[in-house]
């Protein structure tokens, strides 16, 4: 009896939980897809918005990730593999990293932004540019994607690590070819939870890669976000509701496939190495 | 001394009487290890764990191309001691050796060692087998290219060769793309020999290379254990005492005294269990016996 009123109640909360979810998506799908169409998808915008299309803001997204992706994933790498390798159980300088980087990936993203626009525009001199909101998503996402791929690495079964050693390998063979390659399904996780936090930010791009909407001709230039197209077209721009849903709709999208990309490659690049029976 | 015979026969004759599914390979014994010569001598070896010390004041000599078993309760530092060996020790950040062991000219308690050649003369098989998750063939090939051999026909020589040492080479040669997990407990801890193998030591430290098999992959290990002798100096940590017996030529028994291990017996395996000298031993022995 007791079990099947818990059994009951589970499902009332997963029942739920989808219900909010698929009602959140049909909501964007339906006021979305009517507007979303090739020309959306490759024309300027026109009239901060209402008319026109998403162009130049998609190929600034598309910049600030690559940005954020190519400086944090070698970074974040290196920082896990030196805490979950390379350091001793209980080292001060360890822990505190570890504490920090807690602390880190809790601080809301507006201040990133004020950080990113103090550091990264003003000090070096970067500007209001995709450069700028690049670094500073990669200062965002790179607490949570540490902590994931450290504990991705300690997961990694020691008897490997002692194996590899005791035939006399150097430790950095056995972490290349061995347990970076077994921990890729944590790292393609951080990965995927980084790029999506990356893709949905507004607040930190705001003040550091700026708003224009024109098509970006460097990194330097700055560049409009998705997500701040989204945020502009609903709160400042009236009669933008269409193309603010089907911005979101395409951000979607993009997202998903992110995720699939980063699993791809992360497969190719690394996974291919270990064969799990 | 006299050179141990296999508990069972691989030849192809024989078969019937001892169904046993797998053949091993042709692996060259050298010769019996009639004229005892230290390979490694270890003087006044302790090793301890956070100041605190788990293994005394150990001396005795490995005989060269002799098998060696270490006995003796759970908890005694037996594996503490083969880590002292090949300085496995290194990786637990809280352990501390003291003594001296002498291989070849160095002492490789105080002298400053090229761990990683070290290694490759002193190869370990551990208790769980623990084969790469990478093909079977990487499994070798992976500690050969990382020993510097850059030749493929003479990495796929050695690998070949290896195989069939260990008695895998039959079983598994259709298959050495696949992944080692796949593969059986038994035929797991054979691919953890061959990969040592492969490397060609010349002294193997294995720490309970049978406890987590079935009796039959134990029966074929503990043969292919048995045809090392003469070739490769064994070490081997076993709480199976028949089988210390069956197999070793040498053989010492670790005890804790006040919670520290010691060596209290050290010498020729027939010796030791059938005349002990002291009463620890025979009392541990017959114990053990039943
Ligand atoms: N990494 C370690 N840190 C602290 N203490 C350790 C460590 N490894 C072993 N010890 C301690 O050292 C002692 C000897 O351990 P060891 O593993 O060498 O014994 P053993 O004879 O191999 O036992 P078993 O037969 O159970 O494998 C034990 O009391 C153990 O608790
Ligand atoms: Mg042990």
């Amino acid at each position: 009896m007791a079990d099947q009123i818990f059994k009951a109640v589970i499902l009332a909360c997963t029942a739920f939980i989808g219900l909010v979810f698929l009602w959140i998506l049909g909501e964007v799908v339906v006021k979305g897809i009517s507007h979303l169409s090739f020309s959306f998808l490759f024309d300027a915008p026109v009239n901060s918005g209402r008319a026109g299309g998403i162009a130049p803001i998609l190929v600034s997204t598309l910049m600030i990730i690559i940005v954020a992706v190519s400086v944090s994933v070698p970074l974040g790498l290196g920082v896990a593999v030196w805490l979950s390798e390379f350091t001793k159980q209980g080292q001060k300088f360890a822990t505190s990293t570890r504490l920090t980087l807690d602390v880190l990936a809790g601080i809301p993203s507006i201040v990133y932004g004020l950080f990113g626009n103090a550091f990264f525009c003003i000090y070096l001199g970067l500007g209001f540019s995709i450069l700028s909101g690049g670094l500073t998503l990669a200062c965002m996402i790179l607490p949570i994607f540490i902590r994931t791929c450290e504990m991705g690495l300690r997961t990694v079964n020691d008897s490997w690590r002692k194996g590899a050693l005791a035939l006399g390998m150097t430790r950095t063979a056995a972490i290349w070819h061995i347990l970076l390659p077994s921990a890729t399904p944590a790292i393609i996780a951080g990965l995927v939870l980084g790029i999506g936090r990356a893709t949905a930010e507004t607040a930190a791009l705001i003040f550091t890669s700026g708003y224009v909407d024109r098509m970006p001709e460097s990194f330097m230039d700055s560049g409009r976000a998705l997500a701040v197209h989204i945020y502009d077209l609903s709160m400042n721009v009236t009669g933008g509701d269409h193309a603010a849903y089907a911005t979101a709709l395409t951000l979607i999208i993009l997202i998903v496939f992110f995720n699939i990309m980063a699993q791809f490659m992360m497969d190719q690049w690394l996974g291919r190495k270990v064969l799990s029976s | 001394m006299t050179q141990k015979q296999p508990p069972y026969k691989a030849d192809k004759d024989n078969q019937d009487e001892r169904a046993i599914p797998y053949t091993l390979g042709n692996l060259e014994a050298g010769e019996p290890c009639c004229i005892p010569k230290a390979h490694l001598q270890v003087q006044n070896l302790s090793v301890s764990y956070n100041n605190i010390t788990v293994l005394d004041d150990v001396s005795l000599d490995i005989h060269k191309g002799c098998i060696t078993a270490l006995i003796g309760p759970s908890g005694c530092g037996k594996t503490s001691f083969l880590s002292a060996l090949n300085k496995l020790t290194d990786l637990t950040a809280s352990a501390e050796v003291k003594g001296s062991i002498l291989f070849d000219t160095q002492n490789l308690v105080s002298d400053k060692i090229d761990v990683m050649a070290l290694r490759r003369r002193i190869g370990m098989i551990f208790q769980q087998p623990n084969p790469f998750p990478l093909s079977i063939w990487r499994n070798l090939d992976l500690p050969l290219r990382e020993h510097g051999f850059r030749n493929k026909s003479v990495r796929r020589k050695k690998i070949e060769k290896s195989l069939q040492d260990v008695g895998l080479w039959d079983e598994v040669k259709d298959r050495l793309q696949d992944s080692a997990l796949a593969l059986s407990g038994g035929q797991q801890q054979r691919l953890c020999i061959a990969r040592a193998l492969v490397l060609e030591p010349e002294i193997l430290l294995m720490d309970e290379p049978c406890s987590a098999l079935d009796p039959i992959s134990s029966c074929v290990v503990e043969e292919l254990i048995l045809r090392l002798q003469g070739k490769y100096t064994v070490i081997i940590v076993t709480h199976n005492l028949a089988q210390a017996r069956r197999i070793a030529n040498y053989a010492a028994f670790f005890w804790m005294k006040e919670r520290v291990g010691k060596l209290i017996e050290f010498g020729q395996c027939q010796h030791l269990f059938e005349t002990p000298k002291d009463d620890l031993t025979a009392a541990y022995i017959s114990g053990a016996k039943g």
